[in-house]
């Protein structure tokens, strides 16, 4: 058939002299790339134990923050839930009592707030939509789990641990 | 007959109506806004001036402009006024004063209250870019106020545009809360927390055009956003009760019933406290359609316009057939 192009290249197939076909200098040259790799930087980290460095707007696991006195931010006004495209958020209002001004800063507060996890697309506009910078995206990659169940986030996950416990 | 020219679009209309009502009858965006006038209630208007609007014609007889803006909802045509709207960017300007003025006293606590989201004065904010305050002093504060064990006022985020106490006087038997003070001083309450306890209470919370009259049973309960609203009527007893309502629905609950309001915001005929309060459940209803809602409303988002939505995915009956004849196999196997 006539070449397509002049690109081809015809390889001459030599018989294979002494040391060639004994296969030892090979060998010995296949082990020493792999001895070389041993003392070389690792590409890979030991993932739980050891993270790697985000970059400063990596979106994680959403976290409820508190304020400077340690009360809840949250007043479960819906916009987070509103805004969220994969309708991931859902909640429940409480109406603040008397003696818990030091738990929530506002008459109102999320007595139920939980993210389903396997639904959240971490784009973030939850944390754009609050009107009372109550939630971010700050938190590590959401961890693995082996039920459905165990993907829905509560309070109990999302809010942060409380300035002096 | 008289005619009028609103925004360069003119209109016949009979003496004395107003220029707002007479923009209401033209319809579209040149209708001027209103947070105190309600058609519904004699008397109302002339006291939150967002419906101001330029007069640059008097009439065909006196053609001189009128010297200032004038409230639509108390001014009456004249034959041959032409009137400035949304053309007018001095009535633009002032309207966004207005709003301003408006929200000076007003805790801008949204994300809380329970009106959010079908609140006048939030859509009036938004629509005039003064959705902020520039107000930094204190604002006036007051402890909320349960008006019986259905209503609850929060002066705080009262504007003070007299609806309810009009409401209270024209269509409930005895008006138990007026407003006490003056000027600055002003409030809306009850002399010694006094129950509001008559069959059409209620309809203070339809009226008001902010969250200082809301629904007790309704608090905190849900985001308006979050509930579907659905037409219903019942055969009220209540002789002066129509029975038509809306219910928000969340789930298969109804957590809320109110009167049914027309694109102004204003109530079509009010209800009675049975209906409202009391008839809570879907078979005290007959179900007529889910609510129209504007696009433009926050109510709107994620929902549908049928009662039942269409299935997402659509029904093959030879995929069906062939699924069963797939599944008795391996149940046989």
């Amino acid at each position: 058939m006539e070449p397509l192009s002049n690109k081809r290249k015809v390889i001459e197939a030599k018989p294979l002299n002494f040391w060639e076909k004994a296969y030892i200098p090979a060998i010995a040259q296949g082990l020493s790339i792999t001895l070389k790799h041993f003392f070389k930087k690792d590409v890979t980290i030991r993932y739980p134990e050891q993270e790697r460095e985000f970059s400063e707007n990596f979106r994680g696991l959403h976290s409820l923050k508190r304020d400077e006195q340690g009360r809840e931010r949250c007043t479960a006004c819906g916009l987070c839930a509103l805004s969220c495209p994969a309708e991931a958020i859902t909640m429940t209002a409480g109406e603040r009592q008397k003696g818990e001004e030091n738990l929530y800063r506002e008459e109102k507060y999320a007595a139920v707030y939980e993210i389903n996890m396997l639904r959240c697309i971490f784009c973030g506009l939850c944390e754009e939509a609050c009107p009372k910078e109550a939630i971010y995206l700050d938190g590590p990659i959401v961890p693995s789990d082996y039920l459905r169940k165990d993907f829905i986030y509560g309070k109990d996950k999302l809010v942060e641990p409380p300035l002096n416990p | 007959m008289v005619k009028v020219t609103i925004d360069g679009i003119s209109i016949e209309v009979e003496p004395g109506t107003s220029i707002l009502n007479a923009a209401r009858q033209i319809g579209g965006d040149i209708v001027p806004p209103a947070m105190c006038y309600y058609s519904k209630l004699e008397g109302s208007g002339g006291k939150c001036r967002t419906c101001l609007v330029k007069v640059s014609k008097g009439s065909e007889k006196d053609p001189r402009p009128m010297p200032k803006l004038v409230a639509s909802c108390r001014t009456t045509v004249m034959d041959g006024m032409e009137v400035q709207n949304i053309t007018s960017p001095e009535v633009t300007e002032a309207r966004k004063g207005v709003v301003e003025m408006l929200l000076i006293n007003h805790p801008l606590d949204c994300p809380i209250c329970d009106q959010a989201g079908e609140c006048h004065l939030q859509d009036l904010g938004y629509e005039h870019g003064a959705a902020k305050t520039r107000y930094e002093f204190d604002r006036r504060t007051f402890d909320r106020i349960d008006i019986g064990d259905k209503i609850q006022l929060h002066m705080n985020r009262c504007i003070l545009c007299y609806r309810c106490v009009f409401t209270a006087d024209q269509i409930t038997e005895k008006r138990v809360h007026g407003v006490l003070n003056r000027g600055d001083h002003a409030e809306i309450s009850t002399y010694i927390q006094k129950a509001v306890d008559n069959d059409f209470s209620g309809n203070v919370i339809d009226v008001c055009p902010v969250g200082a009259l809301t629904d007790r049973t309704f608090r905190f309960k849900n985001r308006v956003w979050f509930t579907k609203p659905v037409e219903a009527h019942r055969d009220c007893e209540h002789e002066k009760c129509s029975g038509k309502v809306t219910l928000w629905y969340k789930g298969e609950d109804v957590l809320r019933v109110t009167a049914r309001k027309d694109q102004y915001g204003e109530v079509e005929e009010f209800i009675c406290n049975t209906c409202r309060f009391d008839k809570k459940k879907t078979s005290d209803w007959v179900i007529e359609g889910p609510r129209k809602v504007s696009h433009k409303s926050v109510i709107s988002s994620n929902h549908y316009e049928t009662l039942h939505p269409l299935p997402v995915v659509k029904t093959n009956p030879v995929l069906l057939e062939a699924n069963k004849e797939q599944f008795e196999r391996e149940t046989r196997l």
